[in-house]
């Protein structure tokens, strides 16, 4: 893997955990209970936290000179983000929210265990390894929601059946290979997918299963956000979150 | 002969100011547990010598813990009352754990209104197994119920007591 592929793989750890924060985000002030708005918040914190930590890293391997974690988060345009398109998805209701969560944890908490485990970059498996803590703790509060909304009344279960449906096709992506997923692995920075989709698959089922959710069929699968072709929704989200540094070039995060 | 003499003498100044900077340092309270200091914490890792100064050496606790900045400036105005060129030096590896939070830490957690972390982090179940029991820092009543699994800090998760009903907050095991 050469210096580029390496800030690559990094700066997507970096804007999965960046955008997923931001969105959570906005749940601040709005969510259905304060202590599901501070639960929220809490997980947007860690993911932002981990984003700093992961953009530092890919900013100090740039070509020219160092770019800082704020350059990379405010600076950049829609194509340069690499972020998946499950995490850019709008909250929508308490169980998109919910749903995206749960789908995401899960992922991330099995990539940053590979991640922690690797000896190609100790300083990404130094992050992982503070990373896995958090992302442990987010996949068991996202799992008990899916599985209270599941198992709950007939509303919340066919409420959260439907954002599982409608939030599926994003879950293709996770585990789709692409050139930096092939270089990545054989360096041994990043796992391979396949390990991780089958991971994946069995906790997600546990989970399912005890929610009494059905597991939707795997049809088409929507992607782009590793080539940086988003879904119409991202510009707003990128327009709201970088407006202040653009209007105000010298601030910091 | 000359120059060992000399490098001995360098290494016990540098000694001497390890141990200065280090008391100083105790001093430097965590801003969110302001009774407890980043040493309990066991934030502040250690303190060595390098290239003719002193190097602070930090770990953050959670990744996007406010208080990290904070910490990592209060440390370097503090070490830098006995060692001008003393620096800050973050190590995020191993990965800071509430395993180290002493056990004088622990004692005025509980004193200040904060159930310490139970267990050791290897074992899961302290952070989020169900049968967890989390003893009220009030009442000593075991008889406690999880509110929320998050809290007012990144650090903490709340609980409320069943015995004497007041809510508190419990520091997460991790």
């Amino acid at each position: 893997m050469n210096k580029s592929q390496h800030k690559q793989a990094l700066l997507r750890l970096g804007d999965d955990a960046l955008i997923l924060g931001q969105r959570l985000g906005e749940w601040c002030g709005h969510a259905p209970a304060l202590e599901e708005d501070i639960a929220l918040t809490n997980i947007a914190l860690d993911l932002i936290g981990q984003t700093q930590s992961y953009l530092s890293l890919a900013g100090s391997l740039h070509e020219d000179d160092t770019q800082t974690d704020d350059q990379l988060a405010f600076h950049r345009i829609e194509r340069d983000f690499q972020n998946l398109l499950l995490v850019e998805q709008p909250n929508g209701d308490f169980g998109d929210t919910i749903v995206r969560q749960f789908l995401f944890d899960y992922y991330a908490l099995f990539r940053a265990e590979h991640i922690a485990s690797q000896v190609f970059d100790i300083d990404a498996a130094a992050i992982a390894a503070k990373a896995i803590k958090e992302i442990r703790y987010h996949a068991d509060h996202s799992s008990k929601w899916v599985i209270r909304l599941g198992d709950g009344t007939d509303e919340s279960h066919s409420r959260v059946q439907k954002s599982l449906n409608k939030l599926w096709k994003f879950t293709g992506e996770m585990f789709t290979v692409d050139e930096i997923d092939i270089v990545g692995a054989a360096s041994g920075l990043l796992p391979d997918l396949d390990s991780i989709k089958t991971k994946w698959d069995s906790a997600i089922n546990a989970v399912l299963k005890d929610a009494t959710l059905k597991r939707p069929e795997d049809g088409w699968m929507q992607k782009g956000g590793r080539s940086g072709i988003h879904t119409e929704s991202f510009g707003f989200l990128l327009a709201e979150m970088q407006s202040l540094p653009r209007a105000y070039p010298d601030a910091t995060w | 002969m000359k120059e060992e003499s000399g490098n001995i003498g360098k290494s016990l100044e540098a000694a001497a100011l390890i141990k200065v900077v280090k008391r100083q340092l105790e001093d430097v309270m965590d801003p969110e547990l302001p009774f407890l200091s980043v040493s309990d914490m066991g934030i502040l890792r250690d303190v060595i010598f390098e290239n003719g100064h002193t190097i602070c050496i930090i770990t953050p606790t959670y990744s996007g813990c406010p208080a990290t900045d904070v910490i990592t400036k209060e440390v370097l105005a503090a070490a830098r009352v006995m060692d001008p060129k003393s620096e800050v030096r973050i190590a995020m590896s191993p990965a800071w754990t509430t395993d180290w939070i002493s056990d004088k830490a622990r004692e005025k957690m509980t004193k200040n209104g904060i159930a310490p972390p139970e267990g050791l982090s290897h074992d899961r179940a302290f952070l989020t197994g169900d049968d967890r029991i989390i003893p009220c820092p009030i009442c000593k009543s075991r008889d406690t119920n999880l509110v929320s699994p998050f809290g007012s800090t990144a650090c903490k998760a709340s609980f409320s007591c069943n015995k004497c009903l007041e809510p508190f907050e419990h520091f997460k095991c991790i």
